[in-house]
């Protein structure tokens, strides 16, 4: 898949969005090309740094905020789908991306997920699941395997994943896909489509920690573009759940529910009341 | 958890003694196809100089910020050379901006242009040998690449300059290989830590 956007003299180029501050991930983190694939899907959409915002949880992969140029909110552990849902009812003009990873997003904000799912604000939400918690040094997060053995969990967790397009499928998610970090030209015209799409969009991520789970190297091998094209039949995507083996990627689910947006206007002037009663 | 089935294990921080093992990507997407006009053929080339040069500036600002100075600034001479090689694409098509990808997309045999490096191929202990084996990869991956269009080519005038690019990149072959030769190589255990990032007792 291919970003077919002919760049114009004026148009931002992709490294335009990148911020200053360097990333400072393990070498060989996977959450390096979903930076380049937030780029270029910056840039393939001519979004405005003023006019887009990234809000992020707690976590490696939440860092990533502070690495674009754009307006960012790096965040409370788990709230990011919150404070992004408030984000954009207030200001409906921003593009709103959020970001995060499986810790953060189906653990933590386990319950944020659902019910921003539910409530289908136009968001985009992208969470890089790497199946570790990185940043605490390696204990297993909800798309850790059962069995996978190490010595925060040395006999394995036993427990049954969480699996994260079935729960946003059930929730209301408008928009479902997976995307591969080892694929950020792929990725970004991923992260295009659900940015320009209505409502809640959701884009798993697999991204790799080569730091705690050096064999997701292997991934790169693993994925394949998924067999058939999305479809807006919520029951049918639901059947093509029960055979994914979480490798396949693409676009799963194209819904088409009205984004939930309040009426704005009498809030704003009510929020000034509020931050009076705050001066010193 | 299934009793018939093997635990999976954590695996240790990886020991390698030489260069980190590169994988060839499988193909996941339809391979290299012959490009049908000049145009088409010197976008990919752009795209694939373009890429490699992004990738290995992105591993610079990883050495960089792990403090492997030598390594950050080996990648960054390499991104550099790609960019020019880029640039030099752009001024030979009289191009005044990067042109726009095929409307078929770009066809690489991966997912990811041949001489862009895989992304997982760093440690944080590695030397300007591992950083030059990297180079070395991509450099045979774009031969083969441009080697492959110019054998399935219809048109005499891409299938010169799908030549002509192959046996560029054959020169790049024996330009990295030659600066490995100058190159000390990693002695054993070159990637151990005393004090490593994954120690969680």
């Amino acid at each position: 898949m291919t970003i077919a956007t002919a760049p114009s003299a004026a148009a931002r180029q992709p490294q335009a969005y990148k911020s200053d501050y360097k990333p400072i991930w393990c070498p060989g983190c996977g959450d390096y090309s979903v930076l380049s694939a937030f780029t270029k899907a910056f840039a393939a959409l001519a979004l405005k740094p003023e006019q887009t915002a990234v809000v992020s949880g707690i976590g490696c992969s939440s860092r990533i905020p502070a690495y674009l140029t754009s307006y960012g909110f790096h965040g409370v552990h788990g709230r990011a789908l919150a404070a992004a849902t408030g984000l954009k009812v207030a200001r409906p003009d921003l593009t709103v991306v959020v970001a995060g990873g499986d810790g953060d997003g189906y653990s933590i904000g386990g319950n944020h997920f659902l019910h921003a799912c539910r409530r289908n604000v136009d968001l985009t939400y992208v969470v890089m699941d790497n199946h570790v918690y990185g940043m605490t040094k390696g204990q297993p997060s909800p798309t850790t395997e059962p069995d996978w053995v190490s010595k925060l969990s040395p006999a394995g967790t036993g427990l049954r994943v969480f699996h994260p397009l079935v729960v946003a499928l059930a929730a209301g998610a408008n928009f479902i896909a997976r995307g591969f970090s080892g694929d950020p030209n792929g990725l970004a015209a991923l992260l295009a489509d659900a940015m320009r799409a209505p409502g809640f969009s959701f884009v798993e991520v697999l991204s790799p920690c080569v730091t705690y789970r050096p064999e997701q190297r292997e991934w790169k091998g693993q994925v394949r573009s998924a067999p058939v094209g999305p479809t807006d039949d919520a029951a049918r995507a639901a059947r093509r759940l029960l055979t994914d083996d979480g490798f396949n990627i693409g676009v799963l689910y194209r819904g088409s529910r009205k984004p939930y947006q309040p009426p704005v206007g009498k809030g704003a002037a009510r929020a000034a009341e509020l931050e009076k009663a705050f001066e010193i | 958890m299934s009793p018939t089935r093997p635990a999976r294990k954590a695996r240790p921080a990886p020991k390698r003694k030489t260069a980190p093992k590169l994988r060839v990507v499988k193909a996941a997407r339809p391979g290299p196809t012959p490009a049908r006009t000049m145009g088409e053929l010197m976008a990919h080339a752009y795209a694939l100089e373009v890429e490699a040069s992004e990738r290995y500036a992105e591993f610079a600002e990883a050495m960089e910020a792990h403090n492997n100075r030598e390594v950050a600034e080996l990648f960054r001479k390499l991104a550099r050379i790609e960019h020019r090689h880029a640039e030099q694409i752009l001024e030979q098509m009289r191009w005044i901006r990067p042109p726009a990808p095929p409307s078929t997309g770009y066809r690489w045999e991966g997912l990811e242009a041949p001489e862009t490096a895989d992304f997982t191929a760093l440690h944080y202990l590695m030397q300007p040998y591992h950083a030059l084996v990297i180079a070395l990869h991509n450099e045979r991956r774009a031969h083969a690449f441009f080697q492959h269009l110019a054998v399935g080519a219809t048109n005499d005038k891409v299938r010169r300059e799908a030549e002509s690019m192959a046996a560029e990149e054959a020169e790049h072959v024996r330009l990295i290989e030659a600066w490995m030769k100058r190159t000390p190589m990693p002695e054993a255990g070159w990637d151990h830590d005393p004090d490593p990032p994954r120690h969680v007792d």
